[in-house]
């Protein structure tokens, strides 16, 4: 087979085998794209048109056209180069990270580009997501992977952190935080979903911790007290989701009403100190798995009091990681996603202004160039990371929720073409790029809507940039390059 | 591999999560874009700068059609602040004439967003307002040197005459209450504070108009909304042409000065105001521009009250003039025949009671009375009127009779003249005097001084002269205005319609008889010009703040009067010793158009008479300041 390169197998023929669904999403969702950016950009005192290159959508329609040459390119080398040289392209990657982080200018305070000439600049770390998706593919896919074992789980989050943690040292927290949804294909391929339940405890206690940072419970702050609640009614439903044991799920919530229904009694009479009572409850469930682990043997008992544990020592430290690691800039984007603060003037501003543009487009949208906010620069950064501002303003509700429901199509579409590989390669990096697809629409358009804190991350085929548009596009088609070819492999 | 098919099931989880996140991403849209609605108008405040566009105020004209009141173009100074260039500072105070600190100060101030919270530096800024003439030419000649300002044109208002101040008003920037009650106005608008300025608002001011502006989020404009599409024109405000004959009020004013008092004269066939002098007065230009402030002040702070209209606001007693009312009530309520006689022995009751009299015949009938002004015969008339009982039930209803007739002659209520402020003045009724002696039990006597109009009665200049237009019109009235005509609009009806006083024409004739009486032979002497049927009456009013008010009330000609005239000088004494003389040149002046050569020597006494001293110069030196 290897000799016989020169052979046209029929599934190389694009018009045959490529998934033309995800084709034709691509386009309509890059050419919506180079609408709302020609909207987004258009300036009152200085029309250009939307062929201009001196504009952002003349440049844009050239990295389209880039793109499109580069995508036909993809889908025309074969297949099997981009698993023979995935750590080659991974190295190739990590050296440009590398080498970015000493070249690099300071832009806007993020020392995350190449300057190639005025004009064109590259932003490595868009691309260095294909690498890890390549080399991740690879690496799972060797014969007989296991994933968790120490070995290969070590080898694999070093993989997904040395770009991330090269990435965060050119100040681009955003793009770095994208590594993050890498998660999502190792769970697939077999990461306890623990590690899941874990990451999303981790962000609930951590939004209740600071919220209700202020007033305090006894010797704890109220949204410590909550989270102890919390991890006891999580603990419980560990216990009946890992041994299936009711009894002593319901032991430990009644142990837990017992305690503080019985301090309620108490505190009629005495006052209490609330915090106490909810640590003495943490305690009880401490002891009461530790005794159930050592009566039956069985870890799930001790791993239930690991998770209490480590949730309680996550909880008591949030107020220190917020207050003393992270930066001024960074608590207060974060204050104000939890509505905590509003500085309208300062951190919040872009937020406040987005939602005023996307509120103002009602319905049905103010319609094509008519949207006010944008096109007087109310928003900042409307034609990258706020992007979507100007489809929720010219486009209304039924805009920006067909935009949703395109990417939600195309992520669909992903994941399915993805479970339809034949091997791990096809399936790993097929997972990688909706994931990471996934993880720009949930943060960006979250941002955008004041869900989530502001992360500097682009809205795939819609942001203007070559570096943001061309780094998806090699993503997006080395896969439907991989899935022409499933059926041999 | 034993896991591969638990694994695979992880699709449905992971596709479950997907359509859950892009479900909470389309659910928070729906809030944001269609529940949610006040997103719109935040929309429109961020993008929409209205600008408004000022109406010309309308120009007010006199009687003759003279330019009294206009708009002219005034400069102000303003910069872009991100515009400007370090310049040659003490060049640009030399020519506004300010320091430079004063130059730093205005800067901050301008900077600081507590002071003014619309600061922007790609805005325009207002650095100095209202640039003299000399400093806009200085100014305009070295703009060049100071990049990032330049000069706005605004209109101001400007008078062509330094007279009938207290009529024209002022106009100034509208207060918080003003805004608060007209919705119309807002932070730096101006309007009419006082006179017809204010009394017609309305239609001076016209209508603003709005342009609708994009505006971007560093505050720069980027052009129009649609094109102007949804702008608004602005309307410019009304013309009005004053009843006011600016001669008469400039020559008027010209007497009155170093006096305190009023001139008013009407037109009795209309109800126009002619003149309506109110001494001391000021130049209405001293109330523009920058020196708004601080002239304002000493106007405000002036013992002798220039700001106050003595000819509507102030209530003196009508003295002798108020005599003719009680004759014609006295005929009416069938009191008094023309020919009755009362004696007179220098003073009520005889023997030189209270009131005095001065010496004159005896007995006399009303139209010698009149002439002669017997304080005796109106004593006798109102004393016969209130202790007759065969008409009245008894004294409260003879004396409510009394004051009905007066108040439809005008008096004890506004007269409702188009100018703010106006005072009622003061008739008793018979509640009053029951309250004040206590008892319901008084007697004509308690209450005879107010027949000779001293006592507790009180009239304001305007009310009196609307007495002598009665007269002169042989009883009936216009509601005296000062307004003659609005471009575009009609006059109140109120001002149009004829007010009968109820009381017959033949004894306002008998009233008419003695007040030429008086003028042929009487105390009223001085105002018998040749070739002229002057009718009048003299008063001079007891008061509690000095000598003698001074007074005198008239009409002319006697038959197809084309004026009346009151002319009042506080504490001046006798009212034939300034009063009349003064009305007399008043009435030259506007009968003839010119006082002749021989009254030249009244002119210029009355003129050079200062009865406050110290302040007789006063309109001079504010000019000066």
């Amino acid at each position: 087979m290897i000799s016989n390169y020169t052979y046209r197998r029929p599934d190389d023929k694009i018009k045959a085998s490529v998934d033309w669904v995800v084709v034709a999403l691509y386009f309509v969702m890059v050419f919506c794209g180079w609408f709302s950016i020609y909207a987004a950009s258009y300036q009152y005192d200085h029309v250009l048109s939307i062929f201009d290159l001196s504009g952002r959508a003349g440049m844009q329609l050239v990295w389209i056209g880039i793109s499109s040459v580069l995508a036909f390119v993809l889908l025309k080398l074969d297949s099997n180069l981009y698993d023979v040289f995935a750590y080659f392209v991974y190295a190739i990657c990590i050296l440009l990270l590398i080498v970015t982080i000493f070249v690099a200018k300071d832009i806007k305070g993020s020392r995350s580009w190449l300057v190639i000439t005025d004009s064109i600049r590259l932003q490595p770390a868009e691309f260095a997501k294909f690498g890890v998706a390549l080399a991740i593919a690879h690496f799972m896919s060797s014969y007989n992977f296991k994933l968790m074992t120490p070995k290969n789980l070590a080898v694999l989050s070093g993989m997904i952190l040395l770009p991330l943690v090269l990435i965060l040292l050119q100040k681009e927290t955003g793009s770095a935080l994208v590594y993050v949804a890498f998660i999502l294909v190792l769970y697939r391929e077999g990461l306890p979903g623990m590690v899941l339940i874990a990451g999303l405890c981790a962000v609930i206690f951590f939004v209740i911790g600071l919220k209700f940072s202020d007033v305090e419970v006894g010797m704890i702050t109220q949204g410590e007290f909550i989270s102890i609640i919390l991890i006891i009614l999580i603990s419980a439903c560990l216990v009946i989701a890992y041994k299936k044991d009711y009894a002593s799920a319901r032991n430990i919530l009644l142990g837990a009403a017992a305690i503080f229904g019985l301090s309620y009694l108490i505190s009629l009479f005495i006052p209490l100190d609330w915090g106490m009572i909810a640590i003495i409850a943490f305690a009880a469930l401490l002891v009461y798995a530790i005794v159930m682990g050592i009566r039956t043997w069985n870890k799930s008992y001790l791993f239930v009091g690991v998770f209490a544990i480590s949730s309680l020592l996550f909880v008591g430290s949030i107020n220190y990681v917020f207050n003393d690691v992270m930066q001024p800039h960074q608590q207060m984007r974060i204050k104000v996603s939890l509505g905590m603060e509003d500085d309208l003037m300062g951190a919040g501003y872009n937020v406040n202004q987005s939602k005023i543009a996307i509120g103002s487009g009602g319905f049905t949208g103010k319609g094509f160039l008519n949207g006010t906010q944008t096109k007087l620069k109310y928003v900042p950064e409307q034609d990258t990371d706020f992007i979507f501002c100007t489809v929720g303003e010219e486009k209304g509700f039924v805009g920006s929720a067909v935009v949703l429901l395109l990417y939600l199509f195309l992520i669909l579409r992903l994941f399915y073409l993805a479970e339809r590989q034949r091997d791990a390669f096809g399936r790993v990096y097929g997972y990688s790029v909706a994931s990471i697809f996934l993880f720009h629409l949930t943060i960006n358009v979250g941002m955008v809507i004041g869900l989530t804190p502001v992360i500097g991350i682009p809205l795939p085929f819609f942001s203007y940039g070559g570096s943001s548009l061309l780094g998806f596009t090699i993503l997006l088609f080395i896969f439907l390059r991989v899935d022409m070819t499933r059926k041999r492999r | 591999m034993k896991n591969k098919n638990f694994y695979e099931k992880r699709k449905y989880v992971i596709g479950g999560v997907t359509c859950l996140i892009v479900l909470i991403l389309i659910s928070r849209l729906f809030y944001l874009q269609v529940i949610k609605n006040e997103y719109k108008n935040f929309a429109d405040d961020n993008a929409f700068f209205k600008k408004t566009i000022y109406p010309a105020r309308g120009t007010i004209y006199d009687r003759k059609g003279k330019m009294l009141v206009f708009n002219q173009p005034t400069y102000d100074i303003v910069y872009i602040p991100r515009e400007v260039q370090p310049f040659d500072t003490l060049d640009f105070c030399n020519i506004l004439n300010i320091t430079k600190e004063q130059l730093l100060k205005k800067f901050a101030d301008i900077k600081d967003r507590r002071l003014n919270p619309g600061y922007s530096s790609y805005t325009m800024q207002t650095f100095m307002t209202q640039l003299t003439l000399a400093e806009y030419g200085l100014f305009m000649e070295k703009l060049y040197k100071f990049p990032g300002f330049d000069i706005q044109k605004r209109a101001l208002r400007q008078y062509s005459y330094p007279n009938a101040a207290q009529v024209l008003g002022y106009v100034a920037e509208v207060s918080k209450t003003a805004m608060e009650e007209d919705s119309y106005y807002s932070r730096g608008d101006y309007a009419g504070k006082s006179g017809v300025e204010r009394s017609h608002e309305i239609n001076l001011r016209g209508e603003k108009g709005v342009e609708i502006l994009l505006r971007d989020a560093r505050g720069r404009i980027q052009g129009r909304y649609e094109n102007g599409k949804h702008d608004v024109k602005p309307v410019s405000g009304k013309d009005i042409t004053l009843g006011i004959d600016i001669d008469l009020q400039a020559y008027g004013e010209y007497l009155m000065q170093g006096k305190r008092g009023s001139i008013v004269m009407i037109e009795p066939s209309t109800g126009e105001i002619l003149c309506m002098v109110s001494a001391p007065t000021y130049d209405p230009s001293l109330l523009l521009g920058r020196e708004f402030g601080s002239n304002f002040q000493l106007l405000a702070n002036n013992p002798h009250k220039p700001l106050f209209n003595r000819a509507i606001q102030g209530t003196y007693p009508p003295g002798s003039t108020f005599k003719t009312t009680q004759g014609l009530i006295f005929l009416q309520e069938d009191i008094i025949q023309p020919s009755t006689s009362y004696p007179c022995y220098h003073g009520y009751p005889a023997g030189g009671g209270r009131p005095a009299c001065h010496g004159h015949p005896s007995p006399l009938p009303l139209e010698p009375a009149i002439a002669t002004s017997c304080n005796s015969y109106f004593c006798y008339g109102l004393s016969a009127m209130l202790n007759n009982r065969k008409k009245y039930l008894n004294i409260l209803e003879a004396f409510d009779t009394w004051k009905d007739h007066l108040v439809d002659m005008g008096f004890g209520y506004r007269l409702g003249v188009d100018l703010p402020s106006e005072n009622r003045g003061f008739i008793p009724n018979s509640k009053y005097y029951s309250k004040n002696f206590k008892t319901e039990k008084w007697y004509a006597q308690n209450v005879i001084s107010i027949a000779i109009g001293q006592g507790e009665v009180l009239a304001t200049p305007l009310q009196v002269a609307n007495l002598a237009a009665t007269i002169a019109n042989r009883g009936y009235y216009y509601k005296p205005h000062i307004v003659k005509n609005i471009k575009g609009a009609s006059l109140d009806t109120l001002y149009t319609k004829k007010r009968i006083t109820g009381i017959e024409r033949s004894y306002y004739q008998n009233i008419a008889n003695g007040m030429r009486m008086a003028v042929t032979g009487g105390t009223c002497r001085g105002t018998n010009i040749p070739d002229v049927v002057v009718c009048g009456k003299t008063g001079t009013a007891q008061n509690s703040h000095g000598k003698d008010h001074s007074i005198f009330m008239g009409f002319a000609p006697m038959d197809q009067p084309k004026v009346a005239i009151f002319v009042f000088i506080e504490n001046a004494g006798f009212g034939a010793t300034y009063a009349v003389p003064i009305g007399r040149l008043m009435l030259q002046k506007y009968l003839k158009k010119e006082v002749p050569p021989s009254d030249k020597h009244i002119e210029v006494n009355m003129a050079n008479a200062h009865l406050i001293s110290p302040f007789d110069n006063y309109k001079n030196g504010f000019r000066n300041d």
